[in-house]
């Protein structure tokens, strides 16, 4: 063994360096074990704070920064106003990366090391789900801003008592998209075209299915894509052949702005029906405005409403853009969280239990009260058409009507 | 519509994305003939040149053509540096540290576009009118026309390159045997330095048809193409230019007739299979020479 001088020289300064910045470290816990160590709770200082477990990074990126945008918003709002019943809120992020191992790994980080009192995301369902566990154990309450499938909330029949969510559940969706085709398009023959890559297109083309033949219509082809795909020609050129009323495409705006531009080249006229996934401006910059004529989807908000103007001109004044879907109910999930904090909610159960009682709320796309026995929101649903770009409202379902 | 006309509708549509493929796939097959390198980073290289021509577009204003030009130029230059600074480093070490070099670089360009760009979705302004030739019943598009006549310009460029000009008799060797060719007097760093900049060039053109084509790009749409692009590379012999070009056709049509014919959950399923079954049946691909050496 044999050092130059040069190599122990900076061996030693390493090791100096390790030894200095446990020091530190060591001490930084010691200052703030006692600064929280006396208070029972830790949202007992001066500031609440609280989670955000968004996709920052990886394949749903863009759905989890743009939830995570909202929910900014609606926390600056709130603090810009003074704070909630004094106290600043604190948003410590963390980074899901689209993938459900690491949701649960941020969530486990935000829990112990951050001491969060309430969690906020992830955008995506199977995200939610895996991170609904490490919530319930530790009996901290989630809200899920756009995680649609039932069993988010749902698991064997049980709800779970901690997790809540912002948005409404799929089957709702594909039963207004199944009506609609029946009742008001008058169609008897539907395509099914789904991401066969996600949950959430899967389990809105059964639903939609069932319903719709229900109603005496059939379905008369199934073809699948995955996120990401560019080209869509040779499946649409198969459901050309088909020739029917309608095409079911429940994905989200990327694929779809693709799908309804490529299925117009090819010259198939049909009505295009959607869901959620499709509410975002961009659908428009990429498919083009003719080839959205003759398209509908169902979501959560309308954009001409009065109701929601506030928030999009809060929106657009922060960000520069037009918000989309995502957006807008991150934005709401920090309403309501802001409102149970507000009620009294200075720890992690009683925020849960005023969640649970959240009464016709005004959040950014209307109005919110919460169903104690599944953890939903009772929300209205709204049917728009888009008609040269732009989107009309051809229906509203009131909440009353669900269920 | 009948079967016969189905059949040359899908056709049309696996012809154009073939193309796209075959593009991308040159790119793959120069560099892995140079210097036997899998490229990983090569559809995130792609994906650069999408977002370089893009820029051009909106914020220089460009036309179409000036935009693909200056894409390819700088990205180019994005080959050449990425050679320099993560592959050059580890010439002479075992290939497995190469090619898991080029997977964090893939991952490098990926998250830093990421980080620069943001993830949304970005889409192309109408930089072409958007015409549908209706040939017979048949329907072209405009786009894919340009994109086709685009690819067979610059596999024109390429094959006169590597056949005709001094540097091409370079590649040419240094890809037939590195250090006979060095000692033969041909600079090898800079035969694969201009490998990269060429490979990296005809990578940013496919990303900007593409963009233009299918109107959005975002920072992670270089991982399928890129994984095709390599099927394409293998069916048609790895290290092979013309085997590129014709795996990347054939892969574009199989696709097509997949989706049309058998079900599209299929797709690419199919196309990852043809890689299976290259690499038991000819694993020199089809345009590959039977050595023991290849692949």
């Amino acid at each position: 063994m044999f050092f130059s001088k040069k190599k122990f020289k900076l061996a030693s300064m390493i090791a100096c360096g390790i030894l200095a910045s446990a020091i530190f470290t060591g001490c930084g816990g010691g200052e703030q074990g006692g600064s929280t160590g006396g208070d029972a709770k830790p949202a007992a200082g001066d500031e609440i704070v609280i989670g955000a477990n968004f996709e920052l990074t990886g394949n749903h990126a863009q759905y989890g920064a743009n939830a995570n945008n909202g929910l900014k918003l609606a926390i600056k709002e709130a603090n810009d106003a003074g704070g909630v019943n004094g106290k600043k809120i604190k948003i410590v992020e963390a980074d899901a990366k689209s993938e459900a191992a690491e949701s649960v790994n941020a969530a486990t980080k935000l829990i112990s090391d951050d001491k969060v009192i309430a969690l906020i995301g992830p955008a995506v369902t199977a995200n939610v789900i895996a991170e609904s566990q490490v919530a319930t154990d530790n009996k901290v309450p989630i809200i899920a801003p756009a995680a649609t499938n039932p069993d988010v909330t749902v698991e064997n029949g049980q709800v779970k008592p901690f997790v809540f969510r912002s948005c409404f559940i799929d089957p709702q969706q594909s039963e207004v998209m199944a009506q609609f085709a029946a009742k008001d398009l008058n169609a008897k023959t539907a395509v099914l075209y789904l991401d066969s890559s996600s949950d959430y297109s899967k389990s809105l083309g059964k639903i939609f299915k069932e319903r719709f033949e229900a109603d005496g219509g059939k379905v008369v082809m199934e073809e699948a894509f995955l996120a990401k795909d560019q080209d869509f020609k040779a499946a649409l050129t198969k459901i050309q052949t088909a020739n029917a009323d309608v095409i079911f495409v429940p994905a989200y705006y990327e694929e779809v702005g693709k799908i309804v531009k490529q299925a117009r080249e090819l010259g198939i006229i049909a009505a295009i029906l959607g869901t959620d996934g499709w509410d975002d401006t961009k659908v428009v910059e990429i498919a083009g405005k003719d080839a959205l004529n003759n398209t509908f989807f169902c979501t959560h908000y309308f954009d001409g409403d009065a109701e929601v103007q506030g928030f999009i001109k809060a929106y657009k004044g922060e960000y520069n853009n037009e918000p989309n879907v995502f957006a807008a109910l991150g934005y709401d999930a920090g309403k309501m969280l802001i409102n149970a904090i507000e009620r009294g909610g200075d720890d992690s159960q009683k925020i849960r239990d005023n969640i649970e009682t959240i009464k016709d709320l005004p959040v950014g796309t209307g109005k919110i009260t919460m169903d104690a026995a599944t953890h939903n929101p009772i929300k209205g649903i709204v049917v728009i058409e888009t008609k040269d770009g732009v989107r009309e409202l051809r229906a509203k379902i009131a909440p009353e009507g669900q269920k | 519509m009948d079967f016969v006309h189905q059949l040359i509708q899908q056709l049309i549509n696996g012809v154009s994305l073939g193309s796209i493929y075959a593009l991308i796939a040159l790119g793959y097959t120069m560099i892995y003939g140079i210097i036997k390198l899998i490229n990983f980073a090569h559809g995130d290289v792609y994906m650069v040149g999408a977002y370089i021509g893009f820029a051009a577009v909106t914020i220089g204003g460009l036309p179409i053509l000036p935009a693909l030009l200056i894409s390819m130029a700088l990205t180019a230059i994005l080959g050449m540096l990425v050679e320099r600074i993560a592959y050059k480093p580890l010439r002479h070490a075992p290939r497995i540290s190469l090619l898991i070099t080029a997977i964090g670089v893939s991952f490098f360009l990926e998250y830093t576009s990421m980080y620069f760009v943001t993830p949304t979705p970005r889409t192309f302004p109408e930089v072409m009118p958007n015409i549908s030739f209706n040939v017979g019943g048949f329907i072209i598009n405009g786009q894919q026309l340009l994109i086709l006549s685009i690819t067979i310009i610059l596999m024109a460029v390429l094959t006169y390159i590597v056949q005709k000009t001094k540097l091409g008799k370079a590649m040419r060797a240094a890809s037939f045997d590195t250090e006979t060719a060095q000692l033969m007097g041909v600079d090898s760093d800079k035969v694969i330095s201009m490998t990269f900049c060429i490979g990296s060039a005809l990578a940013a053109a496919a990303g900007v048809l593409v963009g233009v084509y299918y109107n959005t790009i975002d920072p992670l749409m270089g991982i399928m193409p890129g994984l095709k692009a390599f099927v394409a590379a293998v069916l048609g012999g790895i290290g092979i230019l013309p085997g590129a070009v014709v795996g990347g056709i054939v892969l574009g049509v199989v696709e097509a007739l997949v989706a049309g014919f058998l079900s599209s959950t299929f797709r690419d399923a199919a196309a990852f299979a043809i890689l299976i079954l290259v690499l038991l049946i000819k694993p020199s691909g089809l345009f590959g020479k039977n050595t023991n050496e290849k692949v």
